[in-house]
């Protein structure tokens, strides 16, 4: 486990996370939460978890997303803050 | 004195960084008007906490939980020191699976919500209770 390569991708999913939360656009914060379980996925293979990290990259990249996506394509995706 | 305490600080750097995660949900969940932003918070913090214990099991040196030369195992002992611990894995990919049930639901109950009420803001759907 190189320490650059995992401080590197730890400012990453912060730096997203703080971006899904912020963007003023409920679509974008769904992508933007994507990417971020993508990171985090990422994160753990580095760590040598593999099965959490396959785990994841499929049900937390994607079936989330799939989820939020359908869920604000039902509503809205104005929000105020 | 200082200088010792600000070495233990970055030592542990991975540490900060999973509380500065689990702050941003905490923050996301209790200061953001919108529900969807709300569940998004409440998933960061989630994974924040799944992070935390999967950094639990790294070892220095270890490799992965998979027995090497598994069909001569029982020719030389298994050396636990070797591999990391699998054990917080195996826990951690149970509470991801329930992480996406909670997200399903709380959805769910959005999307009843926006129907009811045809906005997803806070303040906007209590107003609308106050109304009735």
């Amino acid at each position: 486990m190189l320490w650059q390569l995992d401080l590197a991708v730890l400012t990453l999913v912060v730096v997203v996370g703080i971006g899904s939360i912020m963007v003023k656009d409920l679509l974008g914060a769904a992508i933007m939460f994507g990417a971020y379980s993508f990171l985090m996925c990422l994160l753990w293979s580095i760590m040598g978890a593999v099965d959490v990290a396959f785990t994841e990259a499929s049900v937390g990249a994607g079936v989330s997303t799939v989820f939020f996506v359908a869920a604000v394509f039902r509503t809205t995706r104005r929000t105020k803050d | 004195m200082m200088g010792e305490f600000m070495q233990a600080v970055i030592a542990k750097y991975n540490y900060w960084i999973y509380i500065t995660l689990m702050m941003i949900g905490l923050y996301a969940m209790i200061a953001k008007n919108n529900l969807i932003k709300k569940i998004v918070g409440m998933n960061i913090f989630q994974t924040a906490i799944i992070l935390f214990y999967v950094s639990i099991g790294v070892k220095k040196g270890g490799t992965l939980p998979i027995v090497e030369h598994g069909h001569g195992a029982h020719a030389h002992a298994v050396h636990a020191a070797d591999y990391l611990n699998p054990l917080p894995h195996v826990l951690m990919l149970t509470a991801i699976v329930v992480s996406v049930a909670t997200l399903g639901v709380a959805l769910a109950l959005g999307v009843k919500v926006y129907r009811e009420y045809q906005t997803l803001e806070e303040d906007e759907i209590l107003a609308r209770i106050r109304e009735k």
